[in-house]
């Protein structure tokens, strides 16, 4: 038995073995270079429509050139036309379809023929499809009005079909092919397709769902070509809402508002009364009453669409806040009017009692309406949905709404606060944002305010920072409000300290803001006392950190609060202004010496002295030039040392300065390297300093590439000069290489190498080369012809001399220069337990890093693991990974998965950021026109423009490991 | 004329005990079996006496259908299918199925062991009674017979709690069960499409409430618990095991885990564990949250939260406890109570509705000094807080269920009659439908007006289509046909199928109608005045001119002659047959109105 089972299983398998031989037969055949030639072979010798049909979805599978297409074509309606099978004929409708979509192919050729075949058309489908096929070949002959009016009145024939898929496409053809320019249309043509806004609206209450979504959508698609829609239409849109069909009243419930868009002082009457209101305000009441419908596609569309009906009158839009509470029909006041209640009142407590929502005053019975006409508690409903994405939309249609009417952004406030407890975080955080957004209209109230700082505890850093954001830019309204919120901010503090810079910064701006608060409250935070003198608090504490910026910041603008320190506090002011400049303002301290006040009075405070600084000694630099060579490499060493320090106490400028330092510490390289004897002397003798110059010329290389694509802010200006100093190593480097190396034929490469990239610098930088008088570029170009012609070693005298005589370039600073950095939060390094896993296995590290002025950090950012063993990792973090908080800042969390082979004991390894860069991407090329690049390219091959490399940005974190052997 | 019939045998306008018979073409159902939790007497099960007085219930009914797992909607089950004797298919949700036997068994431990009574349903039968159980998916049809189907919807409150739609032919009557329209921390708010049954029987709990935003509740709530956790107090939170528990587990997990809290939760007795565990099994039921993040965690899967032990309630430091039952009246929370209640750094929340004479109710009504057992005198220092987490709709979400829903009638059960007259007040005034509210044992009779369904032949329907305009679904469309009635079947046919069948000969009937009008010129310009003029009233018909003189539209012939006795009236004769009758009568009515005399 099994035997012959066996048997029969082989006797299939071989069967259907030969089935494959045959088919790949017949595809060979399609490959011949006519196309239309083979399909027309192929489709004759087709015995059943099975076989046609496998022929044609074959023949789909291949692009056809644009010549043929026309031949095939031909070859498809030929067919079609002797073709009894349905099925087969709807792929011939098909492939006439996407054969029309041949980029470069113009259809005209085929309209009338695609429009005979709708004639004798009795399948549904394929009448479907041909009319897809129609909309296709409209679309790619838009500017064809008579084309497209064939095509309208061929549509409009056939919307009387009795296949909804017929209509469908009928109106979804006239939708993008109806005549828009209303007026224009000439009297001939317009019989037909007379009014294609009639036409589809007589679609409207088409019997199949379908159809009407697709004749709303039509209509939709003629509002987007530029058709006015009319207004007549607005009663049948109306109707529609209550359409039994979700996708119905989704697209319904656009079309209403693109006419509440049109018509918004339009006036309406309301049905069963003889008022009569604005068509926006019906709109306005219509969707949101949408917001409870039952399909959440709808809620969601109909939320969307709220925050953009600006227009709506200010008595509509505060109805959507409204819902009127009872309670055994007696009126009851809402949470939110009780907490504004009880804060006037002055008493802070809510809910003690059981009574305490005891309902109030009886309702008259007949004035409830319990389904309400128009917009009344449309959010309230919406914030409150099941679905988390109606929940979005609703805040996202809020904030919109609050941003153009400050009034109703001060009631919208409650229920923004309470979408701070929502269960999801999306919410959460898109209400934090939201409220930020509309922070310039409000003022929190006390309690409102002690359920945003509540939030402060939640374990999500990007909830707390978009929290420590709202709170740099709100309004307090008393003194205990930003008493709660310092006592607040400082226990967020002690749980969470990494959250130490945001929260300096949040109470920075909280202390300008509010002056007249805080000042009440110095004695209190600085636990002054009017007799005894207090313990001197500790100056490392975070916290009173924390306290004295807010206290600074708020001293700023308000006089009389320096009055009220006690002596350390003026100290530690002094400290603080020169460690964290960037939080503590400038003060003028009465009857001190005035720490940080400008010595010379003379200068404006616009004027930063620090910046002046910068100037200063970069002037001192640029015109000391031509001293001797000891006193320019003094100077030079202090004017780095100088700049270094001023980056370290001025954030603002840190840029800047290290910017200047790098440059000038390259042009020290250079001086030091040139000063060498190793030149005059023979080469072999001078090996060590040998080894000390192209060091130099190699470490200035690397300090350009530094100095080109660490910096945000680098204009061409500068791009010219880091370039002008790198192609100075380089000949550097080539000097070197010529008196160290033995025979010439190296020398040969690199002197062409060489030359060729003067002549790119030439090339990419030609508008900038009038401004480099004097300069080794200038001088060098200037000695061109001699230089091509000459040999290697003349090459390199040259070199040698012009470097020596050309001037050092003045680097002109751009306005706003930021360099790159990164800050490793996440691991922080300082466990001691490592992190076990069993070798061959990966474990996941968790990466959390802030970014800073890094431009497109998804393509740069990578993260570099170093083994104790040198092994090293390079690892691209997901483009997801990424996020975005505030412009210039990005924050990487990521995961990076280690493993090793078995390790005896734990040891560290180091992770690091890196900066990825490529002089390809290099912003002076990207800036020369596209022509003359690509010709530039073709010229010559340029290896140099193709360097990659990696500048390391952020400082190391070690991170103790240990692979175990895995056990058996 | 066809009928529903309703008679409430609990819950009319009452809470609990609800079991309600409906009786819709010719079949007989019975949603819930509940018992009543204020009496301990015969009346707290439904009186099935009602039904039947002798011979078996399941002679009289097709049919129970239990809508979610509370006893006061399925407590009388066993009672009811064991004792009195009903051996039908009782129908309930997959998660009602689950937890509805743990419940029954609870309940009948707490009246047999604890209470001491007897003639009470035993566990044998409480797992009697659940083998006639037939679970049923969401929005799954269940066929109970050839006519009878039902068909569950999703309600909210309680997990597994479902509205049930029961239809036979045409006629549809939606039950609600208990529901809940805004979502909670747990499940998701209920849903119904527009069916527009005959009958929406609707509970009425909140009928005169509208309720605020739950999110301010749970805010208050968690503050509360945060702020005594962070002083160092401990938190008492009396609750039944079911239910409002889990949505309060949920609450409290998620903050402890998003405020990084460290503070122990602890939740008594063993019911809830079992309980619990179908929670975290039927994922599918709650909310869009929990769905959509259980592959990543089970949000049932307590972190936070672990068992209690008696022990733990004298550990020093901070705790939150979920403690049974929820009024304080016996049991772990009371033993609790009276452990924390002299510290006034400790605070019970009581998240629901106390009875009178209850701990809780005292304590709630402000009450500071309680009288134990053995004449002890209890001072409470402790913080006593009220937080309502109910999960019944309130009036707006009646209101918006019958919106979805679009019913013919509705019928008010599960709340009090004074609260209901204003609710059914209400909605006769908005939705403009008859509403009504039945006591207990009161029938209420609706009556129907179900659309028929007829055969039609396809060749008759497709000719009939194809004549005129397409076909529209706002405007009624005249056919014409004959309708057969045979053998308890309709049928449509074209008449000369039904001529045939019927072995009958055809006759032709032939309006004739003569009109007057007074026109002095000749026969012939007459007819042409009147073609003119019908030529130009009806364009959508064709309208001819014959070489003999008269005029025909469609098949209506007008033909014109002089008036025997006076020259200047002529007598049109205007002729149709029967089919035409409507074309027919309007142009003699046309006619009669007189040509219009600009013609000329």
């Amino acid at each position: 038995m099994a035997a012959h089972l066996k048997k029969r299983v082989y006797e299939e398998f071989t069967k259907v073995v030969q089935q494959h031989e045959d088919l790949s037969a017949k595809k060979l055949r399609l490959t011949k270079p006519s196309k239309s030639a083979a399909l027309h072979v192929d489709l004759c010798k087709a015995t059943s429509p099975a076989d046609a049909l496998q022929y044609l979805l074959q023949f789909a599978r291949k692009p056809v050139e644009v010549e043929s297409v026309e031949g095939v074509v031909r070859i498809l309606l030929e067919h079609y036309y002797k073709e009894n099978d349905a099925s087969v004929r709807l792929k011939i409708a098909s492939l006439l379809g996407l054969l029309s979509k041949t980029a470069g192919f113009s259809p005209d050729c085929i309209v009338d023929d695609a429009i005979n075949t709708l004639q004798n058309e009795k399948s549904h489908q394929v009448l479907a499809q041909l009319l897809d096929t129609l909309l296709v070949i409209g679309t790619k002959l838009t500017e064809n009005p008579s084309v497209r009016m064939r095509l309208v009145e061929v549509a409009c024939k056939h919307l009387t079909d009795s296949s909804h898929g017929v209509r469908n496409k009928c109106l979804q053809l006239i939708g993008c092919l109806g005549p828009v320019e209303k007026g224009v249309a000439k009297e001939a043509e317009s019989q037909a397709a007379k009014d294609v806004q009639k036409i589809i609206g007589d679609h409207f209450n088409d019997q199949d769902p379908r159809v009407r979504t697709a004749a709303i959508k039509a209509m939709l698609q003629l509002h987007e070509r530029g058709l006015k829609l009319q207004q007549a239409i607005y009663g049948q849109a109306c109707k529609l809402l209550a359409d039994d069909y979700e996708q119905v009243r989704s697209a319904a419930v656009q079309l209403i508002w693109v006419l509440s868009q049109l018509y918004p002082e339009s006036i309406v009457p309301i049905p069963s009364s003889n008022e009569e209101i604005r068509l926006v305000d019906d709109a306005f009441g219509k969707i949101c009453h949408m917001v409870s419908d039952g399909s959440w596609v709808v809620r969601v569309q109909a939320a969307k669409l709220l925050g953009s009906m600006q227009q709506v009158s200010s008595h509509f839009l505060e109805q959507t806040l409204d819902k009127k509470l009872m309670s055994d029909l007696r009126r009851k006041r809402t949470a939110h009017e009780r907490a504004k209640e009880l804060y006037s009142s002055g008493e802070f407590s809510s809910g003690r009692k059981w009574g305490d929502d005891a309902p109030k005053e009886e309702i008259d019975t007949g004035a409830v309406n319990l389904i309400e006409s128009g917009a009344c508690g449309a959010f309230v409903h919406g914030l409150e949905d099941e679905m988390y994405e109606v929940r979005i939309a609703a805040v996202e249609a809020l904030c919109m709404l609050a941003q153009s009417s400050p009034s109703f952004a001060e009631k919208c406030l409650d229920f923004l606060v309470d979408m701070f407890n929502d269960e999801i975080e999306e919410v959460r955080l898109q209400s934090i944002h939201t409220m930020r957004k509309i922070s310039n209209n409000i003022t929190l109230r006390e309690d409102q305010l002690d359920t945003v700082l509540a939030v402060l505890e939640d374990s999500s850093r990007d909830i707390r920072e978009a929290l420590h954001e709202l709170l740099c830019c709100t309004n307090v309204s008393t003194k205990e409000g930003i008493h709660l919120a310092l006592v607040e901010l400082l226990k967020n503090l002690t749980k969470y300290p990494t959250d130490r810079e945001s929260i300096w910064k949040c109470l920075k701006f909280l202390g300008s803001r509010h002056p007249t608060l805080v000042l009440p409250l110095v004695p209190e935070l600085l636990s002054t006392h009017p007799f005894f003198d207090t313990p001197e608090p500790d100056m490392d504490d975070p916290a009173y950190i924390a306290v004295l910026v807010l206290i600074f910041n708020a001293a700023k603008s308000c006089p009389t609060m320096p009055a009220l320190f006690s002596d350390h506090t003026f100290r530690h002011y002094a400290y603080l202004r020169d460690s964290l400049s960037h939080l503590v303002p400038p003060l003028r301290l009465p009857g001190r010496k005035l720490v940080s006040s400008p010595v010379s009075p003379s200068i404006t405070p616009h004027e930063d002295p620090s910046q002046q600084f910068l100037h200063q000694s970069l002037e001192r630099v640029y015109n000391l030039q031509h001293l001797d060579p000891q006193g320019i490499q003094e100077l030079l060493e202090f004017t780095i040392r100088d700049l270094q320090r001023l980056g370290e106490l001025q954030s603002e400028l840190a840029g800047m300065a290290d910017f200047t330092a790098t440059y000038l510490q390259c042009q020290l390289l250079l001086i030091k390297a040139l000063q060498e004897k190793l030149w005059n002397v023979a080469a072999p003798l001078y090996l060590k300093q040998n080894a000390l110059a192209s060091a130099a010329a190699k470490q200035i290389v690397e300090e350009t590439y530094k100095m080109e694509f660490m910096y945000s802010g680098v204009e061409n200006k500068q791009v010219v000069i880091i370039h002008h100093m790198r192609l100075q190593a380089k000949a550097l480097q080539l000097i070197v290489t010529a008196r160290t190396a033995r025979g010439v034929e190296p020398l040969f490469g690199m002197c062409e190498k060489f030359l060729q990239e003067v002549d790119s610098f030439q090339r990419c930088f030609i508008s900038e080369l009038p401004r480099m008088q004097g300069s080794f570029v200038d001088k060098l170009l200037d000695l061109m012809p001699r230089l091509v012609t000459s040999k290697p070693s003349e090459v390199v005298k040259i070199l040698q001399t012009t470097l020596r005589q050309s001037t050092f370039l003045h680097l002109p600073l751009p306005e706003r220069l930021h360099r790159a950095s990164a800050n490793i939060i996440e691991p922080t390094g300082e466990s001691d337990n490592p992190l076990r896993f069993t070798s061959g296995l990966v474990v996941a590290l968790d990466i959390d890093a802030t970014l800073e002025h890094v431009q497109d950090p998804q393509g740069t950012v990578k993260v570099q693991v170093l083994y104790p063993d040198g092994q090293a990792q390079l690892i691209h973090p997901k483009p997801a990974d990424f996020r975005n908080p505030g412009p210039g800042r990005h924050r990487l969390i990521t995961q990076v998965y280690l493993s090793h082979t078995a390790w005896t004991e734990p040891c560290q390894i180091e992770v690091r950021l890196l900066l990825a860069y490529n002089s390809n991407r290099s912003k002076a090329t990207a800036k020369v026109p596209k022509s003359t690049w690509n010709e530039s390219m073709e010229a010559l091959p340029q290896p140099e423009n193709g360097i990659e490399g990696t500048i390391p940005f952020s400082k190391p974190v070690k991170v103790y490991i240990m692979p175990k052997p895995a056990r058996r | 004329m066809p009928e529903i019939k309703v008679t409430p045998l609990g819950a009319g306008q009452d809470v609990g005990r609800s079991c309600i018979l409906v009786s819709i073409a010719g079949k007989n159902v019975m949603l819930d079996c509940g018992m009543h939790m204020g009496y301990n007497d015969d009346r707290r099960f439904p009186d099935f006496s009602y039904i039947t007085q002798n011979g078996r219930l399941t002679d009289f009914l097709d049919c129970v259908i239990i809508s979610h797992f509370h006893l006061d909607h399925c407590g009388a089950l066993p009672y009811f299918s064991e004792m009195v004797g009903y051996d039908g298919p009782i129908y309930m949700t997959h998660p009602t199925k689950a937890i509805c036997p743990i419940l029954l068994e609870d309940y009948r431990k707490i009246t047999v062991d604890k209470k001491g009574e007897t003639n009470f349903f035993t566990s044998q039968m409480i797992k009697d009674c659940m083998k006639k159980v037939v679970a049923v998916h969401l929005h799954q049809t269940v066929q109970v017979d050839e006519e009878l189907e039902i068909k569950a919807y999703y309600a909210g409150h309680v997990l597994g709690a479902a509205m049930f739609q029961i239809k036979v032919g045409c006629e549809s009557v939606v039950y609600t069960g208990d529901y809940n329209m805004t979502p909670d921390r747990h499940l998701g708010a209920a849903w119904i499409d527009k069916c527009r049954p005959d009958l929406l029987i609707t509970e009425s709990t909140y009928a005169t409430t509208i309720r605020d935003s739950k999110r301010c509740r749970e805010r208050d709530f968690l503050k509360k618990v945060h702020e005594t956790v962070e002083r160092g107090g401990k938190v008492l939170i009396p609750v039944f095991a079911l239910g409002r528990a889990q949505e309060l587990c949920i609450l409290l997990e998620t903050f402890w885990e998003r405020m990084n809290l460290k503070a122990p939760i602890y939740f008594s007795t063993g019911l809830t564990e079992k309980a619990n565990h179908y929670y975290k099994l039927f994922i599918t039921w709650t909310n869009q949250k929990i769905r959509k993040t259980f592959v990543q965690r089970n949000m049932f899967e307590f972190k936070h939260i672990k068992a209690f032990d008696r022990a733990f309630a004298d550990n020093p430091g901070p705790m939150v406890v979920f403690a049974t039952p929820g009024m304080l009246h016996a049991g772990q929370s009371l033993q609790i109570f009276r452990k924390w209640a002299g510290n006034e750094k400790n605070m019970v929340i009581m998240p629901g509705y106390c009875v009178q004479g209850t701990v809780g109710h005292k304590i709630l009504s402000g009450q500071r000094k309680l009288e134990m057992e053995g004449r002890q005198i209890l001072e409470v220092k402790m913080q006593v807080e009220y937080m309502s987490f109910s999960a019944h709709a309130d009036a707006k979400g009646i209101m918006q269920l019958i919106r979805q829903a679009e019913p013919r009638n509705v019928l008010l059960v599960h709340g009090e009659a004074k609260k209901m007259e204003f609710l059914k007040q209400k909605i006769e005034q908005e939705f403009h439908v008859s509403c009504y509210m039945p006591a207990n044992g009161e029938t209420t009779t609706i009556f129907t007006n179900p659309s028929i369904p007829v055969d039609i032949s396809l060749g008759l329907l497709k000719r009939e289509t194809a004549i005129g305009l397409l076909p529209d679904v706002k405007k009624p469309k005249l056919m014409h046909g004959t309708l057969i009635m045979k053998d308890n079947s309709f049928r449509l046919v074209s008449s000369e199928q039904a001529l045939k069948e019927l072995g009958l000969a055809e006759h032709q009937l032939r309006f004739t109608c003569r009109v007057h009008i007074q026109d002095p010129r000749k026969e012939h310009e007459t007819v042409l005045r009147v073609y003119n003029h019908l030529k130009g009233v009806l364009k959508d018909y064709s309208v001819q001119h014959l070489p003999d003189g008269s005029i025909t539209v469609e098949s209506i012939l007008i033909q014109a002659t002089a008036h025997s006795e006076d020259q200047g009236t002529k007598v049109l004769l205007v002729s149709w047959t029967y089919q035409d009758e409507e074309l027919g009568s309007y142009l003699t009515s046309l006619l009669k109105k007189g040509l219009p005399q600009s013609t000329s």
